[in-house]
C-alpha cells in the first residue's frame, strides 16, 4: 500500500504541483525567477564549486533523459562490454565531479559570512535534496551494476507508465532502498522547483543565440496606431 | 534616414567642485535599500585616480565594452556561446571587494553605553553580514587624493606613459586633479544590453533611456561585466541587476533628474538629440580615430527642414523636435564641438558628453610663484601641468589634437570675456585668438552665457513624454478608462 502511495500517487502530486505553481508564479510573481547568484559576494571558491557541479549534473541528467527516450538503443549500445564500461565510467566520473562541486558549494555556503547573509531555509533544502540525490545515485552506480542496463530495461518502463497515466510499479517494489530513495527524492526535487532557486533552469536563455544585439521598445508605436 | 530621439547630457567639468551632492540625491532617491547600499548610480571620481569600482577603466582586466576584430565588432568579454559557459561562473565579474563593503555604525552604542571612564564609540558594522568590520575602502575613498601612491598613480590612463613621465607628474609642483562625475551613459550601442542573455535590458525608443526589466532579469550578471563604465550593478539581495534609470519617472512628468536638479555647481545640461538610427552600426565599426567624429555626424541638425520631415515620418512628436531645437546638449556637442564622450574607444557610443576642464591645466609654478598669465594665447595649454595626453586618454581615444582644440576654444572665450568685462587685453589680439579657433563674438558670448549665466530652463530642456498618447493611439479612450493607473505589483522578495 505505501509503495502504491509513494510511487504511483506521489509522483503525480509532485508534478502537478510543480507545473501549476510554476505557471502561477511565472504569471504573477515573475520577479522571483532568478538564479540568485552569489558570485558578487564571493567569486573564487564559487568557480571550483559551481562549474564542476553544473557540468557534472547536466551530463548525468542528460544520460537519464536519453535512456528514458531510447532504452532499446542504450541496451544495444551496451551489448559490447567495452562500450558498457565506457558509459558507466563516464557516468560515474561525471557524478563524482558533480559531488565534488556540490560539496564545495555546501562548504562555501556554510563557511562564508557574506554568503550566510543571503542564505535562506530554501537554500539548505535545495542543497540537502541535491546531496541526497547525488549520493544515492553514486551508491547505486557502485553497488548495483550495471545501472545503465537495468535502468533501461526495468526503470524506464515504470517511468513511461507514469508518463502514460497508467502507473505500473513493476520492478520498483523489489528494488533496493537506495534506488527507492533515488526515485522518491527525484520527485521531491521536481515538486520543489517552483518554490526554490531551482526555477533558474526553467529560464535558461536559449533565445539569446538568435536575438539581435540591440533591443528598442516603444511606449508608443506609431505603426500600431488604431485606425478609427 | 530613420530619425530617433535621445535624451542626452553634458557635464561641464570646469564647474564641478566635487561636492557629491548629485551622488547623495541619487542615493536617497533610488539606492537606499538592502542589496543596493554599495551601488552609486551616480558617483564622482577624483582624477587622476582609480575610480569606482577599482580601476574600472582597465578593460584588459574587466573585459567590458566592444572590441573590433577584423571588420566586425564583438563584445570584449564573451561571445554569445561563451556566455552560456560563463553563466555558471562569470570570469569578468567584479566582486564586492572591487567596489567596497557597505557599512553603517552602531549608533545605539553611544546611547546605551553604561557609565564609564572613556567615551563610548560607534563601531562600524557591515551592512551585509552585520558584523564589525575594518573599513578598507569606499566609493570615493580617493577623494582629493591627487598624487597618492595607491590611487592616483594606479590610474589606468597612465598605463601608456613612461615611468619618468609619470613621476614628473607627481612632483609636488605639478600635482593636479579634476573631478569626473559619472552616471550611466545611456549609450546608442550599449554593451550591457547586447550581453543580456535574458533580453531583460532594452533601450526606450522615445528617449533612449536604457533600462533593466526587473521581472525579466534572471541574475546571469553578464551586463555587469559587459558595461565598460561599470554602471550596471548586481543587487546581491534580490538577485537582479540594476542601473541608472535617468530618473525616467521624473522626466515623464517634466521634472529634471535628481542628480542634475541638485547639482550645486550647475555643471549639468540635459536635452534631446536627434540622430540617424541607420548610421549607428556603421559608426560603431569605425576606426578608433574616427569614432567621435562619426558619432557627432550621426547627430542630426533639428533645424534642417529635411531632418524635420524625416523625424515626423519616423513618428517623432512635434514637441520632441521643438525640444531638440532648444537642446543645450546639441549646442555643446554639435554646434560648438566642445563636449566629448568619455572613453569612446569602448564603442558603445555613450550619450553623456563632457566639456574637458581647463582649470587643472592652467597655471604653472614658476620662479615668481603661481603663474597663470597668458602672454601668448595658448601657451598655458601647451605647457600644461596635466599632460594633454591624459585628458586625451579620457575624452578622445588618445587623440591629443581633439582635446587641444576644445581647450583652445574655451581659452579663447575666456580671453574674449576678459577683454569684455575687464578690458585689459587689446581688441585685435582678442580677435586673433577667436579667429584662430574659429569662433565669432556671438558664439563666444553664447558659450560664455551657457557656461556661467544659464538659467534652469536653458540647462534642462525636457520634451513632453506623451504617455497619454500611448493609449490614445492604440485604443478608444473610453475603452481604456479604468484600465490604467492601477495594477498589481510584487514585493521584491527572494524565494
Amino acid at each position: 500500500m505505501s509503495d502504491q502511495l509513494l510511487f504511483s500517487v506521489f509522483p503525480y502530486v509532485a508534478v502537478i504541483m510543480a507545473v501549476v505553481v510554476t505557471l502561477v508564479r511565472y504569471r504573477f510573481q515573475k520577479f522571483k525567477f532568478s538564479s540568485l547568484s552569489s558570485q558578487f559576494l564571493e567569486g573564487k571558491s564559487l568557480f571550483w564549486g559551481s562549474v564542476p557541479w553544473h557540468i557534472g549534473i547536466i551530463i548525468v541528467l542528460a544520460g537519464h533523459f536519453v535512456a528514458f527516450l531510447l532504452p532499446e538503443q542504450i541496451l544495444a549500445f551496451n551489448s559490447v562490454p567495452a562500450r558498457l564500461v565506457l558509459l558507466e565510467v563516464t557516468g560515474l566520473a561525471m557524478a563524482l565531479l558533480a559531488l565534488v562541486g556540490l560539496a564545495l558549494l555546501i562548504f562555501r555556503r556554510l563557511n562564508n559570512k557574506r554568503i550566510q547573509a543571503v542564505t535562506t531555509t530554501s537554500d539548505y533544502v535545495v542543497l540537502l535534496v541535491l546531496l541526497v540525490q547525488v549520493i544515492s545515485g553514486i551508491m547505486i552506480a557502485v553497488g548495483h551494476r550495471w545501472g545503465s542496463n537495468w535502468y533501461a530495461s526495468s526503470m524506464v518502463p515504470y517511468l513511461r507508465s507514469l508518463f502514460l497515466l497508467k502507473p505500473n510499479l513493476g520492478f520498483v517494489v523489489s528494488m533496493p532502498w537506495t534506488v527507492k530513495i533515488h526515485i522518491l527524492n527525484a520527485f521531491v526535487f521536481i515538486m520543489l522547483i517552483p518554490f526554490t532557486r531551482f526555477v533558474h533552469f526553467l529560464v535558461v536563455p536559449f533565445q539569446y543565440v538568435n536575438r539581435p544585439w540591440q533591443i528598442v521598445r516603444w511606449n508608443w508605436d506609431p505603426s500600431r496606431s488604431r485606425k478609427s | 534616414m530613420k530619425v530617433r530621439s535621445q535624451i542626452s547630457m553634458v557635464f561641464h567639468l570646469d564647474k564641478c567642485i566635487g561636492c557629491h551632492t548629485c551622488s547623495v540625491a541619487c542615493k536617497n532617491l533610488w539606492t537606499d535599500r538592502k542589496g543596493a547600499e554599495y551601488m552609486w548610480w551616480n558617483n564622482v571620481e577624483t582624477k587622476p585616480g582609480t575610480g569606482y569600482p577599482f580601476r574600472w577603466e582597465d578593460q584588459n582586466d574587466y573585459n567590458g565594452g566592444w572590441i573590433k576584430k577584423g571588420s566586425r565588432i564583438e563584445l570584449k568579454g564573451s561571445s554569445k556561446l561563451q556566455a552560456f559557459k560563463n553563466i555558471f561562473h562569470n570570469p569578468n565579474l567584479p566582486v564586492m571587494d572591487d567596489y567596497y563593503e557597505p557599512w553603517t555604525y552602531k549608533y545605539e552604542d553611544l546611547i546605551n553605553s553604561p557609565e564609564q571612564d572613556t567615551q563610548p564609540t560607534a563601531r562600524p558594522v557591515s551592512l551585509v553580514t552585520g558584523e564589525y568590520i575594518d573599513i578598507k575602502g569606499g566609493p570615493n575613498w580617493d577623494d582629493d587624493l591627487s598624487g597618492s601612491e595607491e590611487f592616483a598613480k594606479n590610474d589606468p590612463n597612465f598605463d601608456k606613459m613612461s615611468a619618468e613621465e609619470k613621476d614628473g607628474l607627481f612632483n609636488l609642483q605639478r600635482m593636479v586633479m579634476m573631478y569626473l562625475p559619472r552616471i550611466c551613459n545611456h549609450c546608442l550601442n550599449p554593451s550591457c544590453l547586447a550581453s543580456c542573455p535574458s533580453g531583460a535590458i532594452y533601450k526606450r525608443g522615445e528617449d533612449g533611456i536604457v533600462l533593466i526589466n526587473q521581472d525579466a532579469c534572471r541574475g546571469w550578471r553578464m551586463c555587469v561585466s559587459a558595461c565598460p563604465y561599470k554602471k550596471t550593478f548586481y543587487n546581491w539581495e534580490t538577485g537582479k541587476s540594476e542601473k541608472c534609470i535617468l530618473c525616467f519617472p521624473r522626466l515623464e512628468v517634466g521634472e529634471v533628474p535628481a542628480c542634475m536638479h541638485s547639482c550645486v555647481g550647475r555643471i549639468r545640461y540635459l536635452g534631446v538629440l536627434l540622430y540617424d538610427q541607420d548610421q549607428i552600426e556603421n559608426v560603431a565599426h569605425m576606426e578608433e580615430g574616427q569614432l567621435i567624429d562619426g558619432q557627432v555626424n550621426a547627430i542630426l541638425n533639428p533645424f534642417d527642414p529635411e531632418v524635420i520631415k524625416a523625424a515626423k515620418e519616423s513618428g517623432l512628436a512635434d514637441s520632441m523636435i521643438e525640444a531638440a531645437q532648444k537642446s543645450p546638449v546639441y549646442k555643446w556637442v554639435k554646434e560648438w564641438k566642445v563636449a566629448l564622450p568619455l572613453h569612446a574607444e569602448y564603442r558603445t557610443l555613450p550619450m553623456l558628453f563632457y566639456v574637458p576642464p581647463l582649470l587643472p591645466i592652467m597655471g604653472n609654478i614658476s620662479e615668481n610663484g603661481y603663474d597663470n598669465s597668458n602672454h601668448t594665447y595658448f601657451t598655458s595649454i601647451e605647457k600644461s601641468r596635466l599632460p594633454i595626453q591624459y585628458l586625451a586618454s579620457l575624452f578622445s581615444c588618445g587623440d591629443e589634437g581633439k582635446v587641444r582644440d576644445v581647450l583652445k576654444k574655451l581659452m579663447a572665450v575666456r580671453i574674449f570675456r576678459r577683454e569684455e568685462s575687464v578690458g585689459d587685453q587689446s581688441k585685435p589680439w582678442v580677435q586673433k585668438a577667436l579667429s584662430e579657433v574659429g569662433l565669432d563674438e556671438k558664439t563666444a558670448n553664447a558659450i560664455f552665457k551657457l557656461t556661467s549665466m544659464c538659467t534652469f530652463e536653458e540647462r534642462f530642456v525636457i520634451p513632453a513624454s506623451h504617455r497619454e498618447m500611448a493609449i490614445e493611439m492604440t485604443k478608444m479612450v473610453l475603452e481604456a478608462k479604468g484600465e490604467t493607473g492601477f495594477g498589481t505589483s510584487n514585493k521584491p522578495e527572494r524565494i
